[in-house]
């Protein structure tokens, strides 16, 4: 089966030792989380984790099926690139004297719709949100220049498709 | 304690009493039902062991040598009764110990609850005295784990050990429990857990999954049945018998399966797997509808997955709904507790027999019979056979006992001779394969069945990883028929030796000490056999037996169990010699 990118979407309770189960869920198998990000979800109390990987259709199915049955996941769905609205953040700090020696550089700012977060004498800080591609770009016309700290985060993704969580919790509710 | 919230439907207010953390567990315990734990002292326990003391006439504690005993102990009871294990154990090296049972509680879904102390919660994450990350090691091989570190919590998630630990797939739970929370006090009131948000224990049966699977079931000409231990853990006995009836379905065991359905069945057709029976193995292959009911498709069940049953249409009953499609692609996939979706299938199967389908096992056990069961269990060779002291207590105890092996030759060879008509009379360490657990897996057994022979079948090597257990048998007169088959050897790391190492015995060969005087050291009635003449008497001697007992048989030193499968061959590559 051929490998491509999943995004993996877990609404969980807020339990402490759970990050620590999932990920092992990924390690016993020897498959590399690609990014992760945990944050609240549209329903109160609910955790979400952003999970991709890349691998094979049939590996993203099995995962999904052990990390639903961990006792605090409520629900965990998978879906492909094109199923989902997906961005990632980046931040990048760069010395400010290359702002004034390096011309170039407002363009690359421009360009790639990048935000100037803070300036001082030092250094200047850049926020970019996009694909990760988007990132790479921006990331590949800064280097020659320099670039002091980088760093990117794990994806977050929105599905096309619903993901009932609130139907799920009422139905956990009545039984 | 926000996260998880239980459920509470029936909320009757109790009256609270005050009490510290420690009694509090125990009266969680006696509130669950517990009478009997397994465990071993140590610092970061000690103010529920003082609670245990003085509650000692409602809960009896017994203190195993070694805390892995504690947890096998705790496995034996529990698969035995039904009903949750509980071991106990101090901090650090007291809570590592436990790790092996409950890895392999974790794959033989065995209900076990273990309680550890901890350090006090000031000291955590500052390398204190006897302080390891139980929660964090534990993570991958329990069902749920929890740290308790306040005492307001112990109510709560002790409920929620035992309501998980039990419910649907069952498995082990471990809760580690910080010094401070066992000395500090709480207004104590209890409430049995009754569920818990995001975790559904039994998935809804689909009643159209159901009827795909009547159908081919009706329609099959080949139809063949291996049932495995969700049988027996689904109470769902009864129903597999009558399905088998009723629709006249060869029906063959996992090794956890086993004792599930009587081992005289006339459709009972024997044991799949590395080392089960050459029908149900070869027939795999053979048959047009498998119906898989409570397994997991274990790679020693099927072999290579590329050539296994490829020909069938596969139905699976589960209830997890993580091991469907897991190893083997299923055509249906019947989601569930078996006693209720195998009751909910029978009315719609039509009433049939196999005839010829089923002679075509008759004829493949007789071929197996012919090669090498009578040869193991009526040999005529000088040397004793493991098969023929299986045959023994067959007989000496009408099939009645309840056999715990350990891991091995042995274990192989009680798994295909053993004779059940009792359902949870099979105990042994089938996922994990765990050398060390039958010793101390008799003992909960028989405490958990006092009113049944349990007799322990283990090999020269694996009684030596527990032997210390004796103690407990000799303290508590635990009356458990222990038989060692020596073969001085490790012998089935020897015969793999043997078959694919060109023989070279590394590390296999076993100078082993007088375990006919270990047991007089430890008080234990006992005996060594090494002429087939004395075989029968022995046994009767033993079966006869009120208290414990220890029977040495020394058996031939290079015999190998057969058939086998080799490692990643297919099913019908099995080979009788």
């Amino acid at each position: 089966m051929e490998k491509q990118w999943y995004t993996i979407s877990v609404y969980s309770e807020n339990h402490v030792g759970l990050l620590n189960r999932i990920s092992g869920i990924f390690l016993k198998r020897h498959i590399n989380i690609e990014s992760l990000n945990v944050s609240k979800s549209e329903i109160e109390g609910v955790s979400k984790f952003t999970i991709v990987v890349f691998t094979t259709e049939d590996w993203t199915r099995k995962i999904v099926g052990q990390i639903e049955k961990q006792i605090e996941v409520i629900k965990a769905y998978y879906h492909t690139d094109d199923e989902t609205i997906y961005q990632e953040s980046a931040l990048f700090k760069i010395a400010s004297h290359l702002l004034f020696d390096e011309r170039q550089i407002q363009n690359i700012i421009k360009e790639s719709n990048a935000q100037i977060v803070t300036v001082n004498r030092e250094f200047f800080a850049l926020a970019k949100t996009g694909r990760r591609h988007e990132i790479d770009e921006m990331h590949d016309a800064l280097e020659p220049y320099g670039i002091m700290q980088f760093v990117r985060s794990g994806r977050i993704a929105v599905t096309k498709a619903t993901m009932p969580i609130s139907e799920i919790l009422q139905e956990f509710q009545e039984n | 304690m926000e996260t998880l919230k239980a459920q509470k439907k029936d909320s009757k207010s109790q009256k609270a009493i005050r009490i510290t953390g420690a009694e509090a567990i125990i009266h969680c315990l006696l509130a669950e039902g517990v009478d009997l734990i397994y465990g071993y002292p140590g610092g970061a326990i000690m103010p529920v062991y003082d609670e245990l003391y003085k509650f000692q006439d409602k809960l009896t504690h017994i203190l195993t040598r070694h805390e892995q005993g504690a947890t096998h102990a705790a496995q034996g009871y529990a698969r035995v009764t039904g009903k949750v294990g509980v071991a106990m154990a101090t901090s650090g090296p007291g809570a590592t110990n436990l790790v092996t049972g409950i890895a392999d509680a974790q794959i033989d879904s065995t209900p076990m609850v273990c309680i550890t102390g901890q350090v006090t919660r000031s000291l955590l994450g500052s390398d204190a005295f006897q302080e390891t990350d139980i929660v964090g090691i534990s993570t991958p091989v329990t069902k749920w784990n929890y740290q308790i570190t306040k005492v307001e919590e112990i109510p709560e998630i002790m409920a929620k050990a035992f309501y998980i630990a039990k419910s649907g797939r069952p498995g082990p739970v471990l809760i580690d429990i910080t010094k401070n929370a066992q000395f500090d006090e709480l207004d104590f009131t209890y409430e049995k857990c009754t569920g818990v948000r995001s975790y559904k224990p039994v998935p809804e049966p689909d009643i159209s999954a159901i009827e795909k699977a009547a159908e081919l079931i009706n329609n099959a000409k080949k139809p063949y049945i291996v049932f495995g231990q969700g049988v027996i853990l689904g109470k769902a006995e009864e129903e597999l018998k009558a399905l088998v009836e009723k629709a006249g379905i060869p029906a063959a065991w996992t090794i956890l399966g086993l004792s599930a359905m009587d081992t005289d069945h006339p459709l009972n057709v024997g044991m799949v797997g590395m080392h089960g029976n050459y029908g149900p193995n070869m027939l795999t292959n053979e048959c047009d509808v498998l119906i898989a009911i409570g397994m997991r498709f274990d790679d020693r069940v099927t072999g290579d997955l590329n050539t296994y049953a490829k020909q069938a249409k596969i139905i699976h009953f589960e209830i997890d709904p993580a091991e469907v499609n897991k190893n083997v692609k299923v055509d249906v996939a019947v989601l569930g507790n078996a006693k209720e979706t195998l009751g909910q299938i029978l009315p719609m199967l039509d009433k049939k027999e196999h005839k010829e389908w089923k002679a075509e096992f008759d004829k493949m056990y007789q071929i197996e019979y012919d090669t090498l069961i009578n040869k193991d269990i009526h040999p005529t060779k000088e040397g004793l056979t493991m098969g023929e002291v299986i045959e023994q207590i067959n007989v000496a105890s009408d099939q009645k006992a309840v056999i715990v092996s350990d891991v091995g030759q042995h274990q192989m060879i009680a798994c295909r001779y053993a004779k059940f008509k009792q359902s949870k009379s099979n105990i042994t360490s089938g996922g994990l394969g765990t050398m060390g657990f039958g010793l101390p897996a008799a003992i909960g057994a028989k405490m958990g069945a006092m009113d049944r022979e349990v007799v322990a079948i283990i090999g020269d090597g694996g009684y030596q990883m527990t032997i210390q257990e004796l103690g407990v048998i000799f303290q508590h007169n635990v009356p458990v028929k222990i038989v060692v088959l020596n073969n001085d050897h490790l012998g089935m790391v020897r015969q793999w030796q043997e078959l694919f190492f060109d023989r070279r015995y590394a590390s296999t060969v076993m100078t082993n000490p007088d375990f006919v005087k270990i047991a007089e050291g430890y008080h234990i009635k006992s005996r060594r056999v090494t002429e087939r003449t004395d075989l029968e008497g022995a046994v009767e001697e033993m079966m006869a037996s009120k208290d414990p007992y220890f029977l040495e048989v020394k058996v031939e030193k290079e015999d190998n169990v057969f058939p086998m499968i080799p490692s990643g061959a297919s099913v019908s590559d099995i080979r009788l010699k």
